[in-house]
C-alpha cells in the first residue's frame, strides 16, 4: 500500500509541475504585456502598470485593428466552408459506402502524407495566374477539405444509427434533409471538435498567407506580430500584448468547446 | 408478374439512387482534395526536373536533384530537421503517452485542471509561442535574469546565438507546444479502453510500470502510429519556428528544410524547379517513415 502511495504522490507532483511549464510561458506573456520592457527584461513577473501605454505603442505601430478583422473574416469563412464541406463527405463515405467509395477513401487519406511545402509551389503559380493574391478566396481554398476532418467525421458517423435514416425516409425525408437535420443535430460534439481545430489552424496559418497575402491589405494576426521582431530593438511589452491579442481568440474557443472537443476527438480514435 | 416486378425495380433504382446520393455528398471534397493537393504535387514532381530562374523554365533532368545533395545549406538544413525529428519526436510522445496515463486515473482529483493546462499550449499560434520562447531565452529575457539574480551566471547568455543551444531551444519550444496535444488525442484513445483491464491489473499487482508498457502501449498502438505520423509529418515540414524563434541562425545551424525552400523561392531570385526537387525529397521521406511506421503498428504481437 505504501508503495502505491508513493507513487501518488509523485504522479501529483510531476502533473504540478508539468502542468507549471505548460502555463508559465503564457502566464510570463500576459505579465509582460502589462510592464515597460526594462522592467520585463530584468525579470519582473507581477502585473504592472503600463498596459495602456503598451496598447497605445502597439496600435500606433501597426495596423492592429485591420490584421484582426482580416484574420476572423478568414478564419470563419474558411471554418464555415471546411465544416460543410467535410462533414457531408464524412457522411457520404459512412453512410453510403461502398467498395468503390472505400477505395476513393483510402486515396484521400494518401493526402494526409502531402507536405504543404511540396503543393505551396504550384499553388502559388495556379493562383497567382487567376489572380487570387490577396483574396479570401485564395486564402481559403487550400485547406477548405482535408483529409483529417473528413476521416473525423467518417468515424464519428460510425456511431450515428442506421435506424433513424431508416426510419426518416419511410416519414417521407429525404438524403439532403436526413443529412441537415438528423445528422448535424446529433452531431454537435463532432462538429465542436471540427471547428476548434479548423478555427484554430486558420487563425493560426502563418506559411501560405505569407506566400500568397503579401499586400499590405492582408495583414493577418500572426504575420503583424512576426513583423514587431523585425527592428533590431524590441520593445517586449507591445511584443507580447501583440502575441497575446493574437492567442486571445483561439485561447476562448478551446475554453468554450473544450468539453465537447475532447468528445469528437474520442469519437474520432475510435 | 409485372405487380411483383413493380416493388423491386423501384427498389433497385432507390439502391442506386442512394449511390448517387454518395457519390453527390462526397464530391466536393473529393475534388477539392484532387485539384489543391494532388493535382499541385504532380506539378511539383514536373517542376522539380525543371531549371532556371523566375517562369524561364526548361527541362533539367536529375540537375536539381544532383544539385540539392551537393549544396552545402540545404545538407545542414536536412540534418537539423532530422536532428529535431530524431530528439524531439520520440521524447515528446513518451511524455504524452505517460501523462495520459496518469490523467487517466479514476482517483486523481484535479483531473480537469491538470488536463487543461497541459493542453493549453496548443492553444497559442506558432508565430506567438516561438515568438515568447524567443524573448525568453533572449540575451536579456527572463531565463538570464533569473540565472543572473541566482548568481549562476554574471552576463546574459547568448542562447539563441550558440549553434547548439539554440537547437535546444528549438526542441524545448516544440516539446512545450506539441505534448498536450498528442497527450488528448491518446486520452481519447484511453476512453475507449475498459477501466476494469487497469482494476484486473491492479489486484493482480501489476506496478504502475507494468500496466504501461503492457497494457498501455499495446492497446493504444493505433493512436500512437497515427500520432508519431502526424509528429513526423509535422516535424518535417518545420517553417514558423525555424524562422521566427531562431531566424534560422546562428548562421543556417537551425535552419529547417521549409525555412530554406521558401527563402529559396519568395527571398531570393525563384528558383522554382529547385525549390519543388527539394520539397519532393520532403515528400518521399514524409511517406517512407509513415510506410514504416504503419508496417510496425501492423505486427501483431
Amino acid at each position: 500500500m505504501t508503495k502505491t502511495k508513493r507513487f501518488r504522490v509523485l504522479m501529483y507532483i510531476v502533473l504540478t509541475i508539468v502542468s507549471l511549464i505548460s502555463v508559465f510561458p503564457l502566464y510570463w506573456m500576459l505579465m509582460a504585456s502589462t510592464n515597460k520592457s526594462v522592467d520585463v527584461s530584468r525579470g519582473r513577473m507581477l502585473p504592472g502598470t503600463n498596459f495602456i501605454e503598451n496598447w497605445k505603442a502597439l496600435f500606433a505601430q501597426q495596423n492592429v485593428k485591420l490584421a484582426m478583422f482580416n484574420s476572423f473574416k478568414f478564419a470563419v469563412i474558411l471554418t464555415l466552408c471546411a465544416l460543410v464541406i467535410c462533414s457531408l463527405a464524412g457522411y457520404g463515405f459512412e453512410i453510403y459506402h461502398d467498395k468503390h467509395k472505400d477505395f476513393v477513401f483510402s486515396i484521400l487519406l494518401l493526402g494526409m502524407m502531402v507536405p504543404f511545402v511540396a503543393t505551396m509551389i504550384p499553388l502559388f503559380r495556379m493562383f497567382t495566374a487567376v489572380n487570387l493574391q490577396n483574396t479570401t478566396l485564395g486564402f481559403i481554398l487550400p485547406t477548405i477539405s482535408t483529409p483529417f476532418l473528413i476521416m473525423m467525421f467518417r468515424q464519428n458517423a460510425r456511431a450515428f444509427p442506421i435506424d433513424i435514416i431508416e426510419a426518416a425516409r419511410i416519414d417521407g425525408l429525404n438524403e439532403v434533409q436526413i443529412f441537415f437535420r438528423m445528422f448535424v443535430p446529433t452531431m454537435k460534439s463532432t462538429y465542436a471538435a471540427a471547428m476548434t481545430i479548423t478555427f484554430m489552424n486558420a487563425w493560426n496559418n502563418y506559411l501560405w498567407p505569407k506566400v500568397i497575402m503579401q499586400g499590405e491589405d492582408s495583414l493577418t494576426m500572426p504575420m503583424l506580430v512576426a513583423n514587431l521582431t523585425e527592428g533590431y530593438v524590441t520593445d517586449y511589452g507591445v511584443l507580447m500584448l501583440a502575441v497575446l491579442l493574437c492567442s486571445l481568440p483561439t485561447v476562448i474557443i478551446f475554453f468554450l468547446l473544450q468539453k465537447s472537443f475532447a468528445e469528437g476527438i474520442t469519437g474520432a480514435v475510435k | 408478374m409485372s405487380e411483383a416486378n413493380g416493388p423491386k425495380k423501384r427498389k433497385m433504382s432507390l439502391e442506386k439512387r442512394h449511390n448517387l446520393t454518395g457519390w453527390a455528398f462526397l464530391a466536393p471534397a473529393t475534388i477539392m482534395i484532387a485539384i489543391m493537393s494532388f493535382w499541385p504535387m504532380i506539378q511539383a514532381l514536373i517542376l522539380s526536373f525543371q531549371t532556371g530562374k523566375a517562369n524561364n523554365l526548361e527541362f533539367g533532368g536529375l540537375t536539381n536533384y544532383i544539385r540539392m545533395f551537393k549544396d552545402k545549406v540545404f545538407m545542414t538544413s536536412l540534418g537539423n530537421t532530422f536532428l529535431y525529428l530524431i530528439i524531439q519526436v520520440p521524447i515528446m510522445l513518451v511524455l504524452a503517452l505517460m501523462l495520459a496515463q496518469m490523467l487517466n486515473n479514476k482517483d486523481l482529483r484535479g483531473k480537469g485542471i491538470f488536463r487543461t493546462a497541459i493542453f493549453l499550449p496548443c492553444a497559442t499560434s506558432l508565430v506567438s509561442y516561438a515568438i515568447i520562447f524567443r524573448s525568453l531565452f533572449g540575451v536579456d529575457g527572463f531565463i538570464n535574469s533569473v540565472l543572473i539574480n541566482l548568481g549562476i551566471l554574471d552576463k546574459g547568455y547568448n542562447f539563441l546565438g550558440n549553434a547548439f543551444s539554440a537547437k535546444v531551444v528549438i526542441i524545448i519550444a516544440l516539446v512545450w507546444r506539441w505534448t498536450g496535444y498528442n497527450m488528448v488525442f491518446y486520452l481519447a484513445g484511453l476512453q475507449n479502453i475498459e477501466y476494469s483491464v487497469y482494476e484486473a491489473a491492479k489486484i493482480d499487482g501489476a506496478s504502475p510500470m507494468q500496466t504501461f508498457f503492457k497494457i498501455t502501449v499495446p492497446l493504444l498502438k493505433p493512436t500512437i502510429v497515427m500520432t508519431a505520423i502526424m509528429s513526423t509529418n509535422g516535424t518535417l515540414q518545420l517553417f514558423d519556428e525555424s524562422v521566427n524563434l531562431t531566424k534560422g541562425g546562428p548562421g543556417q545551424t537551425t535552419l529547417t528544410m521549409s525555412h530554406y525552400i521558401y527563402d529559396t523561392v519568395f527571398k531570393f531570385v525563384p528558383t522554382f524547379g529547385y525549390a519543388s526537387a527539394m520539397s519532393f525529397l520532403i515528400f518521399i521521406i514524409v511517406a517512407i517513415l509513415a510506410f514504416i511506421q504503419m508496417k510496425v503498428g501492423d505486427k501483431r504481437d
